[in-house]
């Protein structure tokens, strides 16, 4: 077995610098990296790409590092609940790339899975497309989506074992399974870290052969964004 | 009179059919999983990565970790499933899910589609919905037939930037149904009590009458 445990956020991040792009895995506050956030505003390091489907709320999530100005691009899929973001955006200070949802996924599972790029009927006809190749295939037309090249990708699991072995948790999924592996350090923090042989291997739902640094998380406060219920009867 | 955002989901109902798998966008769309027409069976998408999308959980027993596509708190229905992002779209793109029922901004009349962006004013981002109406082999558009200044929504040409081209084809307004089709909208439906000329106002795309158009049944 190959021993992914690093002690804290503090060694799981080691290496990350100003300039660096970086994965986070997450939709909205849900299954976001929220210890590895909270390091990287400790640390202070600039002129990053972040490349998240969505930038947090203003005080939560990817929201802090706007606040702080850390972020030199964003690469999201949409961007509503954040209104620093959109000042920033509009005002020019902060760089946006605003691409497709499954586009943005699949962007990170082919970099994962070692494919240079793909062709996707998202975003043809329109200015995502703008400047890439297009191709039909079978009458419809595609536009040609290259891979993500990240330094870092900061994921968040529900369990994982010291192997780097991964389950997640109801849609606190989301894109985090496709960020593992698809930069060149995949950290993983997890609400419960097992010792390797705990975990059945069959409900793994990634191997970690895709995780390089697995710590154990704390205090995750998990905001809600939208609190929907049903009265109780 | 015109229908409310409620009766225009309950139109859209009627249009699920049997073992459909549906992918409801956010505002009005979201309010069809309220009318599913008895006697069939469809599953509910929500593409951050759920299907069997159940109804809002019971106070108290909300789950931070599970949450549908707008964010809002739900729950999952006994024979659901939870998966990635890129298994989700891989649902979209693969044209697994029959139906996408989303808003706009702006239709046109070859059936262009606007509803992501208002350049140097709303920057929100497109979502899934340029994944969406790509692959969707049935688009619905649920949408107030005119905007906020009264301006009609169904347009000769889009003013915004896209979202998709040439794809969508049925559109469920406050006043009407429509059909998109050799570029044209063309009239099913009147809301009860619209005239057809309230709808020919309504409309700046060319606008086709053929016969005589029965009020909806709501």
């Amino acid at each position: 077995m190959i021993n992914k445990k690093v002690n804290n956020v503090q060694e799981a991040l080691e290496g990350v610098k100003s300039g660096m792009t970086l994965m986070l895995g997450g939709f909205g506050l849900c299954g976001i990296p929220e210890n590895a956030i909270s390091e990287l505003v400790k640390l202070d390091i600039r002129e990053v790409t972040c490349i998240s489907n969505n930038a947090g709320v203003d005080d939560f999530g990817l929201g802090l590092l706007l606040q702080n100005k850390q972020i030199k691009k964003m690469i999201s899929s949409y961007v509503g609940e954040n209104d620093e973001f959109e000042r920033q955006m509009l005002s020019g200070e902060l760089e946006v790339e605003l691409t497709p949802q499954g586009t943005l996924a699949e962007k990170c599972r082919a970099a994962q899975a070692g494919f240079p790029a793909f062709y996707t009927p998202a975003g043809y006809g329109t200015e995502v497309a703008e400047g890439k190749e297009t191709r039909e295939f079978d009458g419809k037309m595609y536009v040609l989506e290259p891979a993500f090249k990240a330094d870092f990708a900061f994921v968040k699991a529900w369990k994982g074992d010291t192997a780097g072995n991964l389950i997640f948790k109801g849609t606190a999924r989301n894109f985090n399974p496709n960020m593992c592996g698809a930069a060149t350090i995949t950290v993983a923090e997890v609400e419960e870290l097992v010792p390797a042989g705990t975990l059945d291997p069959n409900q793994i739902h990634i191997p970690g052969i895709f995780v390089q640094r697995i710590f154990q998380g704390t205090a995750y406060e998990k905001r809600i964004e939208q609190r929907t219920v049903t009265p109780k009867s | 009179m015109a229908l409310s955002k409620e009766q225009i989901a309950q139109r859209i109902a009627k249009e699920l059919q049997d073992k459909w798998y549906v992918n409801l966008g956010i505002g009005i769309p979201t309010l069809v999983a309220n009318y599913i027409p008895k006697g069939i069976e469809v599953e509910f998408q929500s593409e951050n990565g759920l299907l069997g999308m159940g109804p809002f959980p019971v106070e108290g027993t909300e789950d931070a970790d599970l949450i549908n596509a707008g964010k809002q708190t739900v729950t999952v229905l006994d024979g659901g499933s939870i998966f990635d992002s890129a298994t989700s779209f891989s649902m979209i793109r693969g044209r697994h899910v029959q139906l996408t029922v989303l808003g706009a901004m702006e239709v046109a009349e070859n059936g262009d589609i606007a509803n992501w962006k208002i350049p140097g004013k709303m920057v929100k981002g497109m979502g899934g919905a340029m994944d969406l109406v790509a692959s969707a082999e049935n688009i619905i558009v649920a949408m107030m037939h005119t905007n906020k200044r009264g301006e009609s929504k169904l347009l000769k040409k889009c003013s915004l930037p896209l979202t998709g081209v040439g794809c969508v084809t049925k559109i469920v307004t406050n006043l009407a149904v429509l059909e998109i089709k050799d570029n044209a909208f063309h009239l099913l439906e009147r809301a009860p009590g619209v005239s057809i000329e309230d709808i020919q106002k309504a409309t700046e795309g060319t606008l086709i009458i053929n016969g005589e158009i029965p009020e909806m049944n709501i």
